[in-house]
């Protein structure tokens, strides 16, 4: 009875022989992943500045991350936008607010125009964000004022009555360490964001000071106004 | 006779510890759960608290259920079922203690480090470096131990629940490794050497396998091996249980791709997952259907064994859940469904009532045959089935409705063509929803509530008649 095989020959050696289920199912999951995670990183339409290069800011000879201007192209996060970020991240914001508008009627006229791959190349990790508890955030750069960012990060009641996000007051109380921002931008750069020395040097005056509350309105203050993108265009099929 | 034999032939102290440590988990990763509902309901719960606001204790909750409760019922059953299915001791019971120090230090630290803020900004995949160091090395020796145990098995075949147990630890180890690749910057704080599509598409290979392989293929070998038990009855059909599980373990890691629609990530990859998803209706009902109709001809049996119910009501749940999925993951309805509560309802659907109901169903088995005793109460396991089932029912109907109200009132245009909601407006009119899932909640955690109780009372009650057991035993 031990002895009779049950199904198909292969089955059977499957069941008999855990190495060879072992193998087997390393070799069975790999291959969905694999499909669809590689071709991302060789498939030039992938990334939409393969296309159209102006998309990404190309800094001439010399120039720092001081000498860029709104809609020159996607460039690397100053250090005090990084930190911006990085609170951003620690406070979990990602739940509730994703930063990935798609192309849909509704959410141009809600949002702006729908986000390109491009954009989010300096993000690691990614904040796409899944879910829309708040609204989206990926153009929320330039719509309200700084003073209205303050407010409604201390206490988000006073300025939108039906918020349920809760206050943030601890924002204006602490402030940014020079040290472990210039070690943060020397980790980006190890990941592959092109920083060059002269935008790290220069970080440390631009931080000296600061509060997390500005370095979260530098922030949200530069999202999606990085590139600046025409309607007219197609940018991605 | 038998009982001593069997406790004298196989290792159940770790059994008993993790089996333990799953109903305190499940209590903790419920309370979470039911206090950030109500965050939602009325932020004044955030008490301007660092440590307590919602962005923080979010990946607690889905930490303390997924890795915490999840975790520990899966260690727990596939310590016993491996051992019990191929008639052998752990390969090394010592490794077995480690695995279960090593995890719930690893619990312990999310608590703390979670709400310090202290993330990698990943969703479920949230703890940061050092503790991912930690995880892996547990899985491995968790994976080594169950492998081996296998490998100096009695029986002539592997037992179909330890496939599945098998599958989801060679894929988890796969996807935890690659999805925590980052450079650390400090103790505490790293950056994903990922970024922009790739990482999006990584991410969800990781969050939608977490719950392909590690909340349902660990959770169908839990199935496997406490269904026919319980039922006492064969499994249905050994063919369909061989077909749904290679289907299942191929098909499962494409879907991913299915949470970026829409989005930046190439439309190939969306589609591709979207079609593997419809697919994937029939490997998974296959599982269902092999559960279920192992109590064909047996179906009185759950009028009188409670523990038997959980288990058939997971199935349904999994049933129900795996359909809604698929079409969730059709263009159409993703284009209304993504961003909105229908997600949240869906996943608490698979959550609560798949894998809360055959985990707790698998430790209710357990809990008398481990301390050789009754449970202490038959009527509190059958309080604690219809708790746990009002209160899915009463969360998932609140998502449902705000889910989909939201997605409509997104999109809705008036008669001049301008957007008839702001997004403050579609935020208040959730409010009913969430204070409804809130309450759904509390009612899912008094369930957990009520099973802590009679199983602290189960075990009190085994210690206080030792004698009792030995003269069993040896009559």
């Amino acid at each position: 009875m031990a002895d009779k095989i049950h199904s198909t020959k292969f089955q059977d050696k499957m069941e008999r022989n855990v190495w060879a289920l072992l193998l087997t199912l390393m070799l069975v999951l790999s291959v969905g992943g694999i499909v669809e995670i590689v071709p991302l990183y060789y498939l030039d339409d992938t990334m939409e500045h393969n296309a159209r290069p102006e998309i990404l800011w190309q800094p001439k000879e010399g120039e720092t991350l001081a000498d860029w201007k709104p809609g020159d192209g996607i460039r690397p996060y100053t250090g005090l936008e990084l930190w911006g970020r990085n609170v951003y991240i620690r406070e979990g914001c990602y739940l509730c607010h994703s930063q990935m508008i798609r192309p849909f009627r509704d959410e141009k006229e809600r949002y702006g125009h729908y986000s390109l791959a491009s954009e989010s190349i300096y993000d690691h990790p990614f904040q796409w964000g899944s879910k829309r508890t708040g609204p989206d955030l990926a153009r929320v750069g330039g719509k309200y004022s700084d003073e209205w960012h303050i407010k409604h990060l201390i206490a988000p009641r006073s300025v939108v009555p039906e918020s349920i996000m809760p206050n943030y007051p601890w924002f204006t109380e602490n402030m940014l360490d020079v040290a472990r921002v210039t070690a943060h931008l020397k980790g980006m750069q190890t990941v592959g964001v092109p920083y060059t020395d002269e935008d790290i040097a220069i970080t440390a005056a631009a931080v000296e000071g600061k509060t997390e509350m500005d370095a979260m309105v530098a922030y949200l203050q530069v999202l999606g106004t990085m590139a600046k993108l025409d309607h007219g265009v197609v940018y991605r099929e | 006779m038998e009982a001593t034999d069997v406790t004298q032939k196989y290792d159940f102290d770790v059994v008993r510890w993790f089996s333990v440590a799953t109903v305190v988990y499940l209590v903790f990763g419920t309370f979470v759960g039911v206090f950030i509902a109500a965050q939602l309901a009325w932020p004044v719960f955030n008490f301007d608290s660092p440590y307590l606001s919602f962005g923080r204790l979010r990946p607690l909750h889905t930490n303390a259920v997924i890795f915490a409760f999840g975790g520990c019922v899966l260690m727990a059953s596939a310590f016993y079922s491996v051992q019990r299915t191929c008639g052998v001791k752990l390969w090394s019971n010592k490794m077995a203690w480690f695995t279960f120090w090593g995890w719930n230090l690893i619990i312990v630290l999310a608590v703390i480090t979670l709400p310090l803020g202290l993330t990698q900004g990943k969703e479920y995949a949230e703890l940061e470096w050092p503790i991912d160091i930690l995880i892996a090395v547990v899985w491995v020796s968790f994976t080594i131990n169950f492998i081996m145990t296998i490998a100096t098995r009695k029986s002539s075949h592997i037992y179909v629940s330890n496939w599945f147990f098998l599958g989801m630890m060679v894929m988890i180890t796969y996807l935890h490794v690659v999805n925590s690749l980052a450079i650390p910057v400090e103790m505490f704080k790293s950056y994903s050497i990922f970024s922009s599509v790739q990482d999006a598409m990584i991410q969800w290979w990781w969050g939608h396998n977490a719950v392909g392989f590690y909340l349902t293929a660990g959770f169908l070998g839990i199935m496997y091996y406490f269904v026919p038990k319980q039922a006492d009855r064969p499994i249905f059909s050994y063919r369909l249980s061989v077909l749904h599980f290679w289907c299942l373990m191929f098909g499962y890691v494409w879907l991913g791709a299915h949470h970026l629609h829409y989005t930046a990530l190439p439309d190939w990859t969306g589609s591709l997952a979207a079609a593997i998803s419809l697919a994937m209706i029939v490997p998974s009902w296959g599982g269902a259907v092999n559960g279920m109709m192992t109590l064909s001809g047996a179906w009185d049996k759950l009028r009188t064994d409670y523990v038997l119910r959980f288990l058939i009501m997971s199935l349904a749940f999994y049933a129900m859940s795996t359909f809604e999925g698929p079409v969730m993951s059709l263009k159409v309805v993703n284009a209304l469904s993504h961003y909105t509560d229908w997600t949240i309802g869906h996943v608490h659907s698979g959550a609560l009532g798949w894998v809360g109901m055959v985990g707790a169903g698998a430790i209710y088995h357990l809990l008398p045959r481990l301390w050789k005793t009754e449970m202490y109460s038959a009527k509190l396991v059958n309080m604690h089935f219809w708790l746990a089932t009002i209160g899915i029912v009463i969360y998932i109907v609140a998502m449902w409705i705000s889910g989909i109200m939201q997605g409509l009132m997104w999109r809705d245009y008036d008669e001049f063509g301008t957007l008839t909601y702001t997004f403050a407006e579609s935020v208040s009119a959730m409010h009913p929803y969430y204070v409804m899932r809130t309450v759904g909640g509390f009612i899912y955690f008094s369930g957990a509530v009520v099973m802590l109780y009679n199983m602290v009372m189960t075990i009190r009650q085994a210690s206080r008649e030792p004698q009792m057991h030995t003269a069993t035993a040896q009559a």
